[in-house]
């Protein structure tokens, strides 16, 4: 997968993250002219947590980049 | 604790409603896949890093505190936890979170500190092997064996209780929902062994939080805030003790669970919560897979630190589901009758109220994310224990290691086979957790005294080891036989006769765990113990402790076990 190097489990999780934090956050503006329909949908839960998880996934990706990280020693 | 819960709940019935309580739009499936392909993909990728035994049932002793700790905590987090608590916090109120703050805290923080360094430097690979090294084989063999029996039947619980879901929240097909879940978990955990299992568990830690966390928040939100909750269960039940952990201990008739102070603490605190923790391989296995010392010694108090904020995504929304929902929900068997919702629907319904498409997709994935981590801490600990403790013990002693890490991999496969077998014969009780309680109470509440005597006492013999394991089991047994055969006789194993099913699960495991002790202590200082030259390694006081190794005070579990022992008192007063 990536040469020389091993994937960190953070780096899964970022990929998770920033994957479901795309796909929320697009419901999330297309809920701005098609709102759904449940309790509070005026707050647009699905814009700003689809924003938290993406950037959080960002972060970690940024930062477990198997590419900059060094090899772990066993 | 996973499924140490009582109470009717989750798996009360099999039948379920006809119409699904939510249909999932293209986008929350789309991300339901997304889960399966992460789940299978990590596990490929792995199984390329897993060529030894001990890459496969220990995670080659390569992880950091934080992945043991969360790992720790998330194989815990199975399905019964999840929903089961939730439905429990409708039925019970707030007294529900005993079971995550004095029920685990306590106990995870002497597992880190006094337990686990002998844990660690014998380096077993097994509860099981560590009972062998301390008291012989036959305590070994019969811990192993029970352990597998039970392991395996929770497994299919588990197994069963997320199909029942799916079928009654989604519509699904049961049989559907049973063999794509399990044959995932199977895939995943035969490829790349414990380390896969602690990957997947990590992530899956992280997804139920991001699934589950916008419950509380929004509701809190509409609720107006604690005081707000507070005010409008009052007003819906007629009744304050709902949202009161301790004031309501006092006798078993003030409280929504019909049970007492002494339960709670004895029962739970003591025996049931530090014999699960500390002695239930599920849980240990993760963390013997640390690094090294200082990293096992952290990953419980890791584990403990967010522990204690699991309520908020469990029992705040049961307690919200009280204060908002329209509908009255109902034990399962009345639902059944009446059409009506029943309390282990409070929080799809919950998710159902404020999250639209893509976030209820993102919800109902961290329940089934929460149901594999269950399962999949079941199948990796039940292939551990009977590859090292039954087959190499007593089958095959001198194989290769290369033999034994197929060997697991099979006993992989065959464990959720059987677990399959499990759920579908789970489906014909009527109230299966009964069972299970009892279960635990059977093997885990008298392990804890032979684990507890074996490692603070260096006079405990070999033969009171394995008759203190003996009695204190049978004594369980013996004492639920009782209870079925006369139901008078829980008034006296739970010292009350207004005690309701809850106490007596807490009292028979305190009954057990005495006889237990009583026992190893009487036939060992009539039998002949060890000489302290073999309990080295194994025994407080025969044994000098490594050094965790240079680090400065924010880098020792001590430090942080006592922040995580101060804030779980603060805590403890502010919801008095």
């Amino acid at each position: 997968m990536i040469e020389g190097g091993r994937l960190s489990i953070w780096f899964f999780v970022g990929l998770m993250l920033t994957i479901y934090g795309v796909m929320i956050l697009g419901a999330g503006l297309y809920g701005l002219a098609h709102p759904p329909a449940v309790k509070l949908a005026w707050l647009h839960a699905d814009l700003w947590w689809g924003a938290v998880l993406l950037a959080g996934g960002l972060i970690y990706l940024r930062a477990f980049n198997p590419y900059k990280v060094r090899r772990p020693s066993r | 604790m996973n499924g140490l819960a009582t109470a009717p709940w989750l798996l009360a019935q099999q039948a379920a409603v006809e119409a699904p309580l939510i249909s999932l739009g293209v986008l929350d499936l789309a991300i339901i896949v997304v889960y399966f392909v992460m789940v299978l993909g990590i596990g490929w990728y792995l199984k390329q890093q897993t060529t030894t035994g001990e890459d496969f049932f220990l995670a080659g002793r390569e992880m950091t505190a934080w992945i043991a700790g969360l790992s720790f905590l998330s194989a815990n987090l199975g399905s019964l936890e999840l929903m089961g608590w939730a439905a429990a916090a409708y039925q019970y109120g707030i007294l529900g979170t005993h079971w995550y703050w004095i029920g685990a805290i306590p106990a995870m923080l002497f597992l880190g500190l006094i337990m686990m360094p002998f844990y660690y430097i014998s380096k077993t690979h097994s509860v099981p092997g560590y009972l062998k090294l301390r008291f012989g084989e036959a305590s070994r063999g019969f811990a192993a064996i029970s352990f597998a029996f039970m392991t395996i039947l929770m497994s299919g619980i588990n197994m069963y209780s997320m199909a029942l879901v799916m079928k009654v929240v989604l519509g699904w097909d049961i049989h559907f929902s049973i063999w794509v879940s399990s044959l995932t978990v199977a895939a995943y955990v035969a490829l790349g062994g414990l380390k896969s299992a602690i990957f997947n568990e990590v992530l899956q830690f992280v997804l139920i939080w991001a699934g589950a966390l916008l419950v509380p928040i929004l509701g809190l939100y509409e609720v107006g805030g604690w005081g707000g909750l507070k005010e409008r269960i009052a007003q819906n039940l007629g009744r304050g003790d709902y949202v009161h952990l301790w004031s309501t201990l006092g006798s078993f008739q003030d409280n929504p669970m019909g049970i007492h102070w002494t339960g709670i603490v004895l029962g739970l605190g003591w025996v049931i919560s530090f014999g699960y923790w500390t002695t239930d391989f599920l849980v240990v296995q993760r963390v013997l897979a640390a690094k090294d010392l200082r990293a096992a010694k952290a990953a419980p108090v890791i584990g403990a630190a967010f522990k204690m904020a699991v309520p908020f995504i469990v029992i705040l929304p049961g307690l919200l589901g009280l204060a908002l929902l329209d509908v009255k929900l109902m034990p399962e068997a009345e639902a059944l009758k009446t059409g009506g919702h029943s309390y282990n629907e409070v929080l799809p319904l919950m998710l159902a109220r404020y999250c639209g498409p893509g976030l209820l997709g993102l919800g109902i994935t961290a329940l089934i994310a929460g149901f594999m981590a269950g399962m999949a801490g079941n199948v990796s600990a039940f292939a551990t224990v009977w590859t090292y403790d039954v087959y190499r013990a007593y089958i095959n002693k001198d194989a290769t290691d290369a033999h034994y890490l197929n060997h697991g991999r099979l006993c992989t496969i065959v464990g959720v086979v059987v677990s399959i077998g499990a759920a579908y014969l789970v489906m014909h009780f009527a109230s299966i957790m009964d069972y299970v309680q009892a279960l635990f109470s059977f093997f885990i509440a008298p392990l804890f005294g032979t684990v507890l005597l074996g490692m603070l006492w260096k006079r405990a013999s070999p033969a009171g080891g394995f008759y203190g394991l003996l009695a204190g089991t049978l004594s369980s047994i013996g004492m639920w036989i009782w209870v079925r055969l006369d139901p008078g006789a829980l008034a006296i194993v739970a010292l009350s006769s207004h005690a309701q099913a809850m106490a007596e699960n807490m009292y028979r495991a305190l009954w057990s765990w005495i006889v237990c002790v009583v026992v190893t202590v009487a036939v060992s200082y009539a039998t002949k113990p060890k000489p302290d030259s073999e309990l080295v390694g194994l025994v407080y006081g025969c044994t000098e402790l490594p050094d965790e190794g240079d680090a400065p005070w924010h880098e020792r579990p001590a430090f942080w076990a006592a922040a995580v022992g101060v804030v779980f008192v603060i805590l403890n007063v502010l919801f008095w």
